[in-house]
């Protein structure tokens, strides 16, 4: 690997803040470590509930390394200069998720549920699904600038994926929140997970060409940056849909991932302060506004600010309200600083959406306030990794489109472990890679594929004109 | 299962977490400090085994060869952006052509309306001095409030001004 990129550097350029060119090698090293940690994982939780290390080890664990395996050659030979971290990272949350639905499969309780599935063997077949999409983002996406010429087509598809939804006879409503589809014959589908990328496209494209217009163009009043009444545009366009969502989707979570996503990429697009500043007032304002006649909106609030009342109607059997915040808040708390251990904790008692929404309250239990925080350190790094592949990419789209991607990812874990630890009221949307569903999954190992394309094109060595025989000889005519 | 043997696994695995997130800042960090030896290894001896220091230390030696050691004290050994909205980005001289403009497969992409998408080239010549032109902008590149009219050598530290991005050679 080193002789290679050796005889190549002769005539190529690296962007200087970047160190080694290829580490291949050391993202090889951290995915067997990723993998054995599952694997050890699932061993523990074997011996913890049945006495015995679980038959399936051997299977579970070479599933696990021939999909990271197959993801890492598909990297060494598509994207060889990538960040060695993103996906070791990826396959390190996968995994865990895994054992922890596993876990979840061998309560007696849950497995009396009425609507039981057996959740582990699906996840495995949908990370293998999403590990495809990764590799066919990887061979097809020769470089991320090609996105650019789809700028307004993206803005489409995500608008019909988002509404979707709303559509008569495809949109589902479970439990409240309308941000599913049923596809006969595939299951339901979470268009949401697949809009946000191609939004983060989309704002992309368009705020690389508005941005001078949004930046420039404006007035100093108290040490902000007031932008014109009419640059206000697509702000507002933005933030109404966003409220559109909320309105008609009943969810929280979608709607703030958009609107956030957006400000996000317009602060980083112009470096005004004050768009941030717009951004949470307005977010703000369509909240409290939306909260004051929405009831499936207000009940989540009012679960959120009284979780304890929510648990008391919800033993009453009262209609409409669930105890599952207030067992999650419990599941934390008896977890302590260092968890219950795996397969040693109640989080079933959770019951429905214990592996998918709630799937963090089971590792808060069984792994603590030490475990929790690794993990969110993992979801850390790899928003790090986002950002920091924004920062060496050499063109604006891909800098932007970085950033909007790991920004939308950030605000998905905030705004799923703000809600089930009660920071937030509580969303109907996934913990990325950890919770069990299938459009969760697929949809964010391709923002990862996404992700490691622009790292790849920002870290590689740029193509040397001069190495061209007729760059040299070109002659430019002057009169 | 005792109970001993679950609190071992228990903290074990903890343990093994944590030391993933360690590993994993380990790389980071690596990553980061390649930079400053990058950035000095172009004043010692060319063939050092590290993958960084090679990378920037070998070019000031090819390039000494050829022009018999007279460009190598004052030879650039990396093109800075110091204004504009590519504001810090370096690129590592290495004897290539580095394009600039507002084209995609440009080595700098300029997102500036006042840039040219082929809007100029910075190069090499046989003595190893590095000679900036422009491709025929519409707006025109300046060197040091001089607007260019034929290929010209860049001294050090000269401010080469792209519509509003403004670049430099640097030791």
């Amino acid at each position: 690997m080193s002789s290679t990129s050796n005889t190549s550097t002769h005539h190529t350029s690296t962007i200087g803040s970047i160190g080694a060119p290829s580490r291949r090698n050391t993202e090889l090293a951290l995915l067997v470590f990723a993998v054995a940690i599952p694997v050890f994982a699932y061993a523990n939780v074997g011996l913890a509930i049945n006495d015995q290390v679980p038959p399936g080890l051997l299977s579970y664990g070479c599933g696990l390394g021939l999909l990271a395996g197959v993801g890492h050659l598909a990297v060494r030979k598509f994207a060889p200069y990538a960040d060695p971290l993103l996906l070791p990272l990826a396959t390190l949350l996968n995994g865990l998720g895994l054992v922890a639905i596993w876990r979840l499969d061998q309560s007696k309780l849950l497995q009396s549920l009425p609507n039981y599935v057996t959740a582990a063997p699906r996840q495995l077949l949908y990370t293998a699904m999403g590990i495809g999409l990764f590799i066919v983002v990887l061979i097809f996406l020769k470089d991320h600038r090609v996105l650019q010429r789809y700028t307004y087509i993206s803005m489409f598809c995500a608008l019909i994926l988002l509404l979707l939804p709303l559509v008569p006879g495809l949109g589902a409503n479970i439990y409240g929140a309308k941000i599913w589809i049923r596809v006969p014959g595939l299951g339901s589908l979470q268009p949401g997970e697949f809009a946000k990328i191609i939004l983060a496209v989309f704002f992309a494209g368009y705020l690389m060409v508005k941005r001078d217009a949004l930046a420039l163009a404006s007035r100093r009043f108290m040490g902000l940056y007031l932008p014109r009444g009419r640059d206000l545009g697509p702000i507002l366009v933005v933030w109404g849909i966003s409220i559109l969502i909320l309105v008609f989707e009943t969810d929280l979570g979608t709607s703030l991932l958009f609107f956030g996503m957006f400000v996000i990429m317009l602060y980083v697009a112009t470096e005004r302060t004050s768009w941030i500043v717009f951004g949470l007032l307005m977010s703000a304002a369509g909240a409290v506004g939306v909260a004051s006649f929405e009831p499936h909106v207000q009940q989540r609030v009012q679960a959120w600010l009284d979780p304890m009342r929510e648990y008391t109607l919800s033993q009453q059997g009262v209609f409409g309200h669930s105890e599952q915040s207030m067992q999650a808040l419990w599941a934390f708390g008896s977890g302590g600083t260092l968890g219950s251990g795996l397969g040693q904790g109640h989080s079933e008692l959770i019951r429905f959406a214990a592996n998918s929404d709630f799937i963090l309250a089971t590792f808060g239990e069984e792994l603590g306030l030490a475990g929790i925080m690794a993990i969110l350190l993992l979801y850390g790094l790899i928003v790090e990794r986002g950002v920091r592949t924004a920062l060496a990419a050499r063109d604006p789209f891909g800098k932007l489109l970085a950033v909007g991607l790991s920004g939308a990812f950030a605000l998905q874990v905030f705004v799923v472990a703000g809600g089930v630890m009660g920071l937030i009221p509580l969303t109907g949307m996934t913990m990325p890679f950890l919770a069990y569903g299938g459009s969760s999954v697929i949809a964010n190992w391709a923002l990862i594929g996404i992700l490691i394309r622009i790292s790849d094109t920002a870290r590689r060595p740029a193509p040397s004109p001069a190495s061209n025989p007729d760059a040299e000889m070109t002659q430019v005519v002057r009169p | 299962m005792s109970e001993l043997t679950l609190t071992v696994m228990r903290l074990g695995f903890l343990a093994v977490l944590w030391l993933f997130v360690i590993v994993a800042v380990q790389v980071i960090r690596s990553d980061l400090f390649g930079t400053r030896v990058t950035q000095r290894g172009s004043r010692r001896d060319a063939g050092r085994p590290q993958q960084t220091a090679r990378q920037q230390a070998a070019p000031p030696q090819q390039r000494g060869q050829q022009s018999g050691g007279r460009q190598r004290r004052n030879a650039p050994t990396k093109l800075v952006v110091t204004e504009g909205t590519l504001t810090g980005t370096t690129v590592a001289l290495q004897g290539q052509t580095i394009t600039l403009g507002r084209a995609h497969d440009s080595t700098i992409v300029l997102d500036d309306d006042y840039a040219s998408s082929r809007h100029a080239r910075i190069y090499p010549d046989r003595d190893g001095q590095w000679i900036v032109e422009d491709l025929g902008s519409t707006n025109g590149t300046y060197l040091d409030r001089s607007r260019l009219t034929t290929p010209t050598p860049i001294p050090l530290g000269g401010p080469i001004r792209i519509g509003k991005t403004v670049i430099e050679l640097r030791k």
